[in-house]
């Protein structure tokens, strides 16, 4: 591959207590390209996809062997901070999960927790993130509103922007459509299309369909292991793995 | 009428009858006590101290003891309790030993009050040597009040969903930013809640006082902390049970029960009010 690595694990082994839930992941995201991870439920995607923010440190009794890095650092070398970490990795979740404030202060709480005061910079910010979300338009008028108030697509545009804000390199995607409408989600995909221009996009999906319209490269896990990778044109048409054949072409999974 | 929704007519007509029957225990509970104390109250009862033997005046200073020990439990239980549940439900590790402190803490609001009572007099009376006195009683109910508001707290705490914790921590912020500005706002209203009760129960409370401060009668109010003071459950208790002349004091106890009924629920309305401010302060 003749791409930047943006991210790219190592040989990770990742542990629940004693069961081992990732197994020699050797694994490269390059920058500015989506990598989507497809395949059956409980094969280690999205414990994988947490591992690239520490998101995974929050739940007790894991274990992870192995190295990630980001930009050529290790992520888990003791010198990293992850809050610093988890500011430039961003991660939108498989449920969307507005916080239960106004709009505005959805967005603008990243940027308070780090610090930042001036009102007017805030402001700036906020509309710029809505923006790059594509839902400006739609909640210009009423920033001030509960975000529960939004529909279940807006929750997830919102919850997008609001990992913007903090201007990420990279945005965590944990399979952000399951939760919400085919239109909705139409949305979400187009979205994706314009921020790998800016952003390192990695995104989690059920739906392989989606993998082959988002992605520029795919990942295919199986019980934990990698079974296949490669630019997602070719997983789709032409797999050399039999298990990834199987599992595209709908014989399990 | 089918079977099937026979069964179902006559679960619900059961359940329905329950709620009845507490209910009417309670009318009937609150109804006695208010139509025999209403008589005692007006504000001579209400500002003065008790004179000739107790047999006439208020329950001046009675009132004033109890709102000053209750202030006493409130210092030391409400913080306590709050910072003991959020390091329990936020940080503490899930092992054994969390787990055997959480069930002592839950079994230690099963223990009876005069246990309570003793252990202060020995702690608080004697070995500290505070003395018979506001902050003893104080002290010894706070310990009472605990067990509960740290539960209440961290019952509150659990309710929060967890996205609200991973959303803050996956904006960069530190576990004490996330659980200060995106998890204690939306508990506190629970946690405030659980733990005023404890304190209406806890103000409501003789044993624990008994020995430890509270005062058969005083002619005057206490001047500090050091002072013993006279508080309202334990002079219904002396009404109602050891005064001279218990038939002649009957409607002075039933209006000292009374004033005691409606504090606690002048507590808990105070409560509801200040939940319904911070819900609407969250919404907007």
């Amino acid at each position: 591959m003749n791409l930047k690595a943006k991210i790219e694990a190592k040989d990770l082994n990742f542990y629940y207590g004693d069961k081992q839930a990732l197994k020699k992941i050797n694994l490269i995201a390059p920058k500015n390209k989506v990598t989507a991870l497809i395949g059956p439920s409980g094969c280690g995607k999205s414990t994988f996809i947490r591992t690239l923010n520490r998101m995974n440190d929050v739940i007790l009794g894991t274990r992870v062997e192995g190295e990630v890095f980001l930009d050529g650092e290790n992520i888990y070398s003791p010198k990293v901070d992850v809050v610093e970490l988890r500011k430039r990795v961003g991660m939108v979740f498989q449920k969307p999960n507005p916080f239960p404030k106004s709009i505005f202060d959805n967005i603008a709480y990243g940027l308070r927790i780090n610090g930042m005061k001036r009102k007017k910079n805030i402001e700036e910010i906020v509309e710029k993130s809505l923006k790059e979300a594509a839902l400006w338009d739609e909640v210009k008028d009423r920033l001030g509103e509960n975000a529960f108030a939004l529909s279940g697509g807006q929750q997830q545009r919102l919850c997008i922007a609001r990992s913007l804000a903090v201007e990420p390199d990279v945005i965590l995607f944990d399979e952000p459509c399951s939760a919400i409408d085919p239109i909705a989600t139409a949305k979400i995909e187009d979205l994706i299309q314009i921020l790998k221009k800016n952003y390192t996009v990695l995104i989690v999906t059920h739906n392989m369909q989606q993998a082959a319209r988002v992605s520029d490269f795919t990942a295919f896990l199986m019980l934990g292991e990698l079974i296949e990778y490669g630019e997602t044109g070719k997983i789709f048409t032409n797999p050399e793995n039999k298990l990834t054949e199987d599992y595209i072409t709908g014989r399990f999974g | 009428m089918n079977k099937k929704k026979f069964i179902e007519f006559l679960g619900f007509f059961s359940l329905r009858i329950c709620v009845y029957l507490v209910l009417a225990v309670i009318l009937l509970f609150v109804y006695d006590i208010g139509s025999k104390g209403v008589g005692s109250i007006n504000w001579e009862f209400l500002s003065q101290a008790p004179r000739k033997g107790m047999t006439e005046g208020g329950i001046f200073p009675a009132i004033i003891g109890t709102f000053l020990v209750t202030i006493v439990t409130a210092i030391l239980a409400v913080p306590l309790g709050m910072f003991a549940a959020i390091y329990l439900n936020e940080y503490a590790k899930q092992t054994k030993l969390t787990r055997i402190i959480r069930l002592s803490i839950r079994n230690l609001s099963g223990v009876p009050s005069i246990v309570y009572g003793l252990f202060g007099v020995i702690l608080f009376v004697n070995i500290l040597k505070f003395g018979t006195s506001v902050l003893s009683a104080g002290l010894t109910l706070g310990l009472l009040t605990l067990p509960w508001t740290i539960t209440a707290s961290e019952e509150a705490l659990k309710t929060i969903p967890n996205s609200y914790r991973e959303g803050a921590l996956a904006l960069g912020a530190t576990k004490w930013q996330a659980i200060r500005t995106n998890v204690l706002p939306y508990a506190l209203p629970g946690m405030l809640t659980g733990t005023v009760l404890g304190l209406a129960r806890a103000a409501g409370e003789t044993a624990p006082i008994m020995f430890t401060g509270a005062a058969f009668y005083l002619p005057m109010l206490p001047k500090s902390l050091a002072d013993q003071f006279m508080a309202l459950p334990y002079h219904l208790y002396v009404m109602a049970t050891q005064h001279h002349a218990i038939s002649q004091v009957r409607p002075l106890a039933y209006g000292t029960a009374l004033v005691l009924i409606i504090l606690i629920l002048l507590m808990n309305l105070a409560v509801f009010i200040l939940r319904f401010r911070l819900r609407r302060v969250i919404k907007d």
